[in-house]
């Protein structure tokens, strides 16, 4: 039992972050209608930002404005020099530009920084604190993540509900061309949602990073791959969905490895895999299915 | 106010609006019918923005806007109705009318919601009820009123009674008569010609992409022949 509520406790912690890694994929999906394979490049980018701060001797306090600020402006120049040609254009040049994107960046990391692993150093707190609360030994990191996230959901519950900007988003989602015929700015909308992509990936971002210590040419890879699942298991398009992807994925990957035997457990990566493709088998349209207005 | 001449839209190979010309004055409400496939839609698009026109120009109030982006086409006075209504199903009635005035000052916008809370009674017992359980007629309604949430100096309006019960038809005219009477320009394209041609001021019959002729609304009424070629016209 008690077991049991520490695995949970775990796996909302890591679903946090996969949550908001998906709810930036599904934002961009919804106005765009590109799957992000290279939502995890924001992660990249602000991965050697971080080292090089962190080289430099900066406090970790200074390092999280720096990767949020990274992870925005990598999202906003992306897409002014990738996505905003191939705007409206077919799902697969949208996905293969994305690729393309990619590939560049971790291109330009190898070419340009190095091919090895750039190691800085964590935050102490997130490796060592932890609190009781009664039987359970509970991690400040996962504490911390869990909190940060609930706020962020709930700010960007506002920031859509509540402002023009959110509306527009929201229209533009449900029927580009009709929101634009109501005059909602196709660029405004888009950098919106690339901005708030940014921001929500460069949130995840710092957890990531701090849980990780280091940074590759090819970091990317992981939460791209988390983001992008979590969005396809919630419901692409539905920014709901994408949370409960999230936290979805955290806590089936917690739970396998506690639940399967020593000898597979390096194989829950695989057993996720095996899940998510049981579950498009029978939901193919994930937990939350979207009704897209056709486009002219 | 709005002058189209010479306006040429292909489809691929296939140009579904060939050379067509109309004029619309201030405070005139203007019909354009004609059968199913007749490019209406396509006209109507090809004004707002939504399609791009190959050859011909489209000037309003001067100002050539030929193939301007529809955003931009909104700010400058030209809100479109569009065919099926296209309301945002996910959001409230409400919302949908706030979107309808992203381009108002927001203390404008205010102002313009109560307006429409007033001018359309159903829309208010509805006002935080999401868009997709109005029922036809209600949701032609806040279509209407969303597009004239931008103050627009020229309403265009595509089929508003396709796909509505009779009563509701009768409603849809009774409004269209009600915007005249306001001193509203309309371009209203409509299948029901006959009704439309009660409302208008003039009037323009379009044909296979042609504009083949056109009249005050009293004029097109009384030449049976037009009629003898639409479908579901009479």
């Amino acid at each position: 039992m008690v077991e049991l509520a520490q695995n949970l406790i775990d796996g909302l912690g890591r679903g946090s972050i996969y949550a908001l890694l998906a709810l930036g994929v599904a934002v961009v999906f919804g106005v765009m209608h590109l799957l992000n394979f290279a939502h995890g490049e924001l992660i990249t980018v602000s991965g050697y930002a971080a080292f090089w701060a962190i080289t430099n001797g900066w406090s970790w306090w200074l390092v999280v404005p720096l990767i949020i600020v990274v992870a925005v402006l990598t999202s906003l120049v992306i897409e002014r020099l990738a996505f905003s040609r191939v705007r409206g254009a077919s799902q697969f040049t949208l996905l293969l530009t994305s690729f393309g994107v990619h590939f560049v960046v971790s291109a330009i990391f190898l070419l340009y920084v190095s091919a090895s692993v750039k190691n800085f150093a964590r935050p102490a707190w997130t490796t060592q604190s932890t609190w009781a609360l009664g039987p359970l030994q509970i991690e400040t990191f996962d504490t911390v993540v869990i909190v940060v996230t609930i706020l962020t959901l709930i700010g960007t519950n506002l920031l859509l509900q509540r402002t023009m900007f959110g509306l527009a988003l929201r229209a533009a989602a449900a029927d580009f061309d009709t929101a634009r015929l109501m005059g909602v700015r196709s660029d405004t909308v888009i950098r919106g949602a690339f901005a708030l992509s940014g921001l929500l990936a460069g949130i995840a971002g710092v957890f990531w990073l701090m849980r990780a210590g280091s940074t590759t040419p090819s970091a990317g890879i992981d939460p791209m791959l988390k983001g992008v699942l979590a969005a396809l298991i919630g419901g692409l398009g539905s920014l709901r969905g994408a949370v409960l992807g999230g936290f979805a994925l955290g806590l089936a990957e917690v739970l396998l490895r506690s639940w399967l035997p020593g000898s597979i457990a390096g194989l829950t990566e695989g057993f996720v895999f095996a899940l998510i493709a049981l579950l498009f088998i029978f939901r193919p349209q994930g937990f939350v299915s979207v009704a897209h207005a056709e486009r002219v | 106010m709005l002058e189209v001449s010479g306006l040429t839209t292909r489809y691929g190979a296939i140009a579904a609006l060939r050379s067509a010309s109309l004029h619309v004055g201030s405070g005139e409400v203007v019909g354009l019918i004609g059968p199913n496939g007749a490019g209406k839609t396509t006209l109507l698009g090809s004004i707002a923005g939504l399609l791009s026109p190959d050859e011909g120009s489209v000037r309003f109030d001067g100002a050539d806007i030929t193939g301007a982006a529809p955003e931009k086409l909104l700010r400058s006075g030209l809100a479109l109705v569009p065919e099926h209504r296209r309301i945002f199903v996910d959001l409230t009635v409400e919302e949908n009318l706030r979107i309808g005035g992203i381009t108002v000052k927001a203390s404008e916008r205010a102002e313009l919601l109560d307006e429409m809370a007033e001018t359309f009674p159903v829309l208010r017992e509805k006002w935080a009820t999401p868009a997709g359980y109005l029922s036809g007629g209600e949701a032609q309604q806040l279509a209407i009123a969303r597009a004239l949430m931008s103050r627009p100096r020229l309403l265009m309006m595509d089929e508003p009674s396709l796909g509505l019960a009779p009563v509701l038809v009768d409603l849809v005219f009774e409004l269209i008569d009600r915007l005249r009477s306001q001193g509203r320009t309309l371009l209203v394209v409509e299948q029901n010609a006959h009704r439309m041609l009660e409302v208008a001021d003039r009037a323009y019959v379009l044909r296979s992409g042609e504009v083949v002729t056109s009249g005050t609304g009293a004029e097109l009424a009384a030449r049976d022949d037009l009629f003898d070629t639409f479908v579901g016209g009479a």
